[in-house]
Parts: structure tokens; C-alpha cells; sequence
């Protein structure tokens, strides 16, 4: 059977199956006619997602998750942001689908068939974190420019595909490989077919780790449209920028990865800390790596009221980028004083770790639950917002949430 | 004889008048067709194949398009004050409205914005219109103090079942 999610003889069957309807008289609308439904859409019907997920964009879709939302140890459809930085492929062929590996630092370029790709590797399931670069950006003063994410900005989903590792050493990399950077089918926001929408990557030790993949699974099903249907890098632990969607080439360089968003100012902060509202240089600012230790509080839904002598159990996910979460501590006085949750090991590297604390409360009143994690090189989470950046990334000042009790 | 050569003369005017007549005529209905064609080269209006089901489209130029609701732009959602049109206009072919709205900048962080934006994005020379959408932006959506560490606001509470 011929498994095609996008019909090929018209991108609007892209459309029709980004609706879940067959579209009567398709044939008869005009050429670059986009239905109402996609142009007025519920991206909520559109990508599967919660009702409760915040739209911050609409053009290019950009939508995140709230903490109570984000409960689930791994991280269904429903609840998993989308962060777009061009238009989502209109008009996938997964029959016709490769990806070709090319660059400076190949021996000789080599292209695959997705079932070449299934079928030739052995295939490995992990769970990984994947943080967006911005998350927390709302919070920085000065403010900074971009999609103002507040905390939703991160999943932990279980991914399927072979090592990156693997399929480079069947293509042969040459000795002075430094970079790998991914191509995408995506398409760039001025409908440009010159421009990248985004083409970022990461060093070689990254592309070399064990669970750095290219995943063709999601939860155990096809991934999603809109985070990368049909395949995808998965970098964990890093901006999830780095895992590119809809990839159809990688290219192996002997220089830093110089695509789009990656040069400038784009997915980096100061390589010296700076004064908020500083001018920073181009030269001055470092791509960033792995991610900073962070958690987040996701039950119970903050504003939760109870009564007094009534003990409240308090649950989360914690994660470190590279590393593992060694302590998770709570605090209700305003981190004047600091009490120990527990922290379950992660079910693979670069998993985000769950934690759970029951905490009592001495006397009626408004509380506000703090939660800060520590990793393993024993850097913790600030309270206030980490060193300003002109970009606004890498906020990872605790969680709290409001309690009372009455 | 004569009343004879009259008669026929007479006769010969007349076919000569029905001819011009005639030409006219065709020529006439010919001007009407080509003018049809030049308007409708697909001649839809004798054609039954149209869709029988509506395609709502959009409406392109009524008041309803950029209509205004307690100050809101209700397409966009940008607040009614001098500069907006130029602002949806120029701000919202690419990306949408939600993104300008959610950032906040003062003058030269917009310009230097748009400036890349004019560098990277395709966006073209605002001209005038420029120091206009700046101007309505900064007005509009100026930045906002929030300092280290802002209060939670907008708590929903709820009583807590377990």
C-alpha cells in the first residue's frame, strides 16, 4: 500500500490532509487560492494540540504549552510547542523523500531513501529534551525582540531513528569534518525559494553522540507536520533549533555551520557577560550549546487553593542540558529556606528527570512554590532572571506557582 | 425613358443602402464580441461548470475587512491610532500582527529591526512610511519595566481536590 500522508498531484492534498478533509472542486480553485480554513484556522484542529496551548504567532505558528499542561512523563502531541521559523512544507512525497549527505568533509556524497535509512541501520529509541533557545524570553528587561515564549517552550517525547554516527560512517567522513548543518524542506516566510527559513547544526562530538539521531518516529508514531514529518535530526539537550525538521540534507563542513541563523546574533548570547540593555557586538556573541539546568512545576496547575493541616503533593520534570540533575530542593518562604524533593535518575541520557515533594504549610495565607534544580558540575537554577542577552535566550530562573491556603 | 433610369437608380441607392446597412451591422456585432472576449477570455458566463457549492472567499475591499471594534483592529488586532493602516500594510504580509505586538521596542531598536529585516527578509523601502509605523509602534507598544523578577499576576484560583 502506498502510505502517503501528502498526495502528489496537487499540494492542496497537503492542504486536505492538514484540514482531515478531502476538499470538493480542488481543481477548480484558483492557482495560490489558500482556503479560508487554513488562512482563519484552529490550530488547535490543525495540529492535534490541547486547548489550552497559547498561540504567540500565527504566521509563522508559534505556540507553547502551560506547566500543567507539560504533567505527562513523556510529552504527548497535544501538549508539545511548535516554534516555525518559515512555513510548514505544503506538499511532502515520503515516497520520493531522501536525504542526501553532501559538504566540504565527505569522502563522496550519498543519498538515501527513507526506507534505505529504516532498513540499512539499526534503529534506537530515547527519550529527549528539547528546549527551545528563547524559552523564558518574555521575562528579560530590556525586552528582548522574537516570540515572547513564557515557560512552554520544552517537551520531553520519546524519538525512533538510527544514529547520525552510523549513517556517516557508512557515507565516510573526511579527518577535518568540524560541523554538521541540516536543510529542510521548509519554506522562507517571503515565499523566497533562494532562502532558509533556518539551517542550523552542531559540532561534530554532538553529531557523533549516541542519541543524536535522525528520527522518523514521535511517540512511537510518524512524527507530526509541524515538528518534522517525515524526518528529523534530534539533538537533545541543545537548542532544540539544532534538531531540524523536514530534513533532506546534511551537509558535513569544515567550518562552523554558517547558515541561516546561525551567524550573527542568532542562538547566541554575549561571550562575556554584559550590563541589560548593552550593545553587544556580532563578533562578541557564542553560538550556544548545551542548555541550562531548569525545571518546572506541572502539577499541581498554579492558583491551586486548599485547606490548612492539608498536605499538597507537587510534581515536575527537571533537566540539564548535557548533564544530569543531580539535587531538586523546593522552597514556599522565598527561598529563604530549602527543602529536598525526590529526583528519579533519567530513563536515558539527556532525559528530563521527574520529581515529586509533599510539602505542608505552617499557617493559612498566599504561597508561592519555588522549585530549583542543581546538576551535576553543582550549578543551580537562579531565582532572578539569569545574565541579560540581547536575544533573550537561555532564561532559567525557577518555576513557581501560586498556592493558598485557606 | 426617363422615369425608367429614375426607377433604377432609385432601386440601386437602396441596395446599396442595405449593404452599408449591412456592413455596419456586422461590424458592429463584431466590436461587441471582441470587447466580450477582452472582459471574459474564458467565456464563464456560458459555462455550467462552476462549482455548485460556494467557495467563501475572503472579502478583499469591504468595510468589514478593516473593521475597528472598541479601537481594535479586529483583522489584526492592533490598536486604532494614527500610522496603524501603514503598519498592517507594511508589518503583516510576512509574518503576522502577533508578532509585533508581543515584542517592544523603543525607536532605535525598531529601526534597527527593520533594517535587518530589509537585509535578510525581503522586506522592501518603507519610505516615508517608515518614521509613520515607528512612530505608531513606539506610541502604541512601548517597552514596559518588569525589572529582575515580576509578581505572578493572573493567578486563576482554584480549590485543590485531591
Amino acid at each position: 500500500m502506498k502510505r502517503r500522508s501528502f498526495v502528489a498531484k496537487s499540494s492542496l492534498g497537503g492542504l486536505a490532509a492538514l484540514l482531515g478533509v478531502e476538499i470538493v472542486f480542488k481543481d477548480l480553485m484558483p492557482d495560490g487560492y489558500v482556503p479560508v480554513a487554513l488562512q482563519d484556522t484552529d490550530p488547535f484542529k490543525l495540529f492535534y494540540k490541547d486547548k489550552d496551548m497559547v498561540v504567540l504567532n500565527d504566521k509563522p505558528w508559534n505556540i507553547e504549552a502551560q506547566a500543567h499542561l507539560l504533567d505527562d512523563k513523556i510529552t504527548p502531541n497535544k501538549s508539545i510547542f511548535i516554534r516555525n521559523n518559515g512555513l510548514i512544507p505544503e506538499d511532502i512525497d515520503v515516497d520520493n523523500w531522501t536525504l542526501t549527505i553532501d559538504g566540504e568533509s565527505v569522502i563522496q556524497e550519498k543519498t538515501y531513501s527513507l526506507s534505505e535509512l529504516k532498513s540499512k541501520f539499526k534503529q534506537y529509541t530515547y527519550q529527549l529534551t528539547l528546549e527551545c533557545g528563547g524559552n523564558g524570553r518574555s521575562e528579560f528587561d530590556p525586552p528582548a525582540k522574537g516570540n515572547q515564549w513564557t515557560i512552554g517552550a520544552v517537551y520531553c517525547a520519546s524519538w525512533t531513528g538510527v544514529r547520525l554516527r552510523d549513517v556517516l560512517e557508512d557515507v565516510g567522513i573526511k579527518e577535518d569534518a568540524v560541523y554538521f548543518g541540516y536543510h529542510a524542506a521548509d519554506v522562507h516566510l517571503s515565499r523566497d525559494p533562494n532562502k532558509e527559513p533556518i539551517s542550523r547544526g552542531a559540532p561534530m562530538s554532538k553529531a557523533l553522540q549516541d542519541e543524536t539521531i535522525l528520527a522518523f518516529k514521535m511517540n512511537g508514531e510518524d512524527i507530526p507536520i509541524a515538528h518534522g514529518y517525515p524526518l528529523r535530526v534530534i539533538a537533545g539537550g541543545w537548542p532544540a533549533s539544532v534538531s531540524g525538521k523536514w530534513l533532506q540534507r546534511l551537509s558535513i563542513r569544515n567550518i562552523v555551520h554558517d547558515g541561516t541563523k546561525m551567524t550573527g546574533t542568532a542562538y547566541r548570547v554575549p561571550c562575556k557577560p554584559v550590563a541589560p540593555g548593552e550593545k553587544v557586538a556580532d563578533e562578541d556573541m557564542c553560538i550556544i550549546e548545551s542548555m541550562p539546568v531548569k525545571s518546572l512545576i506541572t502539577y499541581p496547575k498554579s492558583g491551586a487553593t486548599l485547606s490548612l493541616g492539608k498536605k499538597l503533593n507537587i510534581r515536575g520534570h527537571a533537566w540539564a542540558g548535557e548533564l544530569e540533575v543531580s539535587k531538586m530542593e523546593y522552597s514556599i518562604d522565598f527561598g529563604a529556606t530549602w527543602k529536598v524533593c525526590t529526583i528519579e535518575k533519567p530513563a536515558n541520557r539527556l532525559a528530563w528527570q521527574h520529581f515529586s515533594a509533599k510539602i505542608s504549610f505552617p499557617q493559612e495565607g498566599y504561597y508561592e512554590v519555588w522549585a530549583r534544580a542543581t546538576d551535576s558540575n553543582g550549578v543551580s537554577q537562579p531565582m532572578l532572571l539569569p545574565g541579560w542577552n540581547p536575544k533573550g535566550y537561555l532564561n532559567n530562573a525557577c518555576h513557581r506557582i501560586a498556592v493558598k491556603i485557606a | 425613358m426617363k422615369k425608367h433610369t429614375n426607377e433604377k437608380l432609385k432601386l440601386a441607392f437602396q441596395e446599396l443602402y442595405r449593404k452599408i446597412l449591412m456592413i455596419f451591422a456586422v461590424i458592429a456585432i463584431g466590436a461587441i464580441i471582441l470587447v466580450y472576449f477582452m472582459v471574459d477570455p474564458s467565456l464563464s458566463v456560458f459555462r455550467d461548470d462552476e462549482p455548485k457549492t460556494e467557495i467563501v472567499v475572503l472579502p478583499e475591499t469591504n468595510d468589514e475587512f478593516d473593521k475597528i471594534e472598541n479601537g481594535i483592529h479586529v483583522r489584526t488586532g492592533f490598536v486604532e491610532a494614527p500610522g496603524m493602516m501603514e503598519t498592517v500594510q507594511n508589518c503583516t504580509n510576512c509574518h503576522s500582527s502577533k508578532l509585533v505586538i508581543q515584542n517592544r521596542m523603543d525607536e532605535e531598536r525598531w529601526k534597527s529591526t527593520i533594517k535587518w529585516m530589509q537585509e535578510t527578509q525581503n522586506l522592501w523601502d518603507l519610505g516615508e512610511n517608515e518614521e509613520v509605523i515607528i512612530n505608531y509602534l513606539v506610541t502604541n507598544y512601548p517597552p514596559r519595566k518588569k525589572g529582575r523578577r515580576e509578581v505572578l499576576t493572573d493567578i486563576e484560583w482554584y480549590q485543590l481536590e485531591e
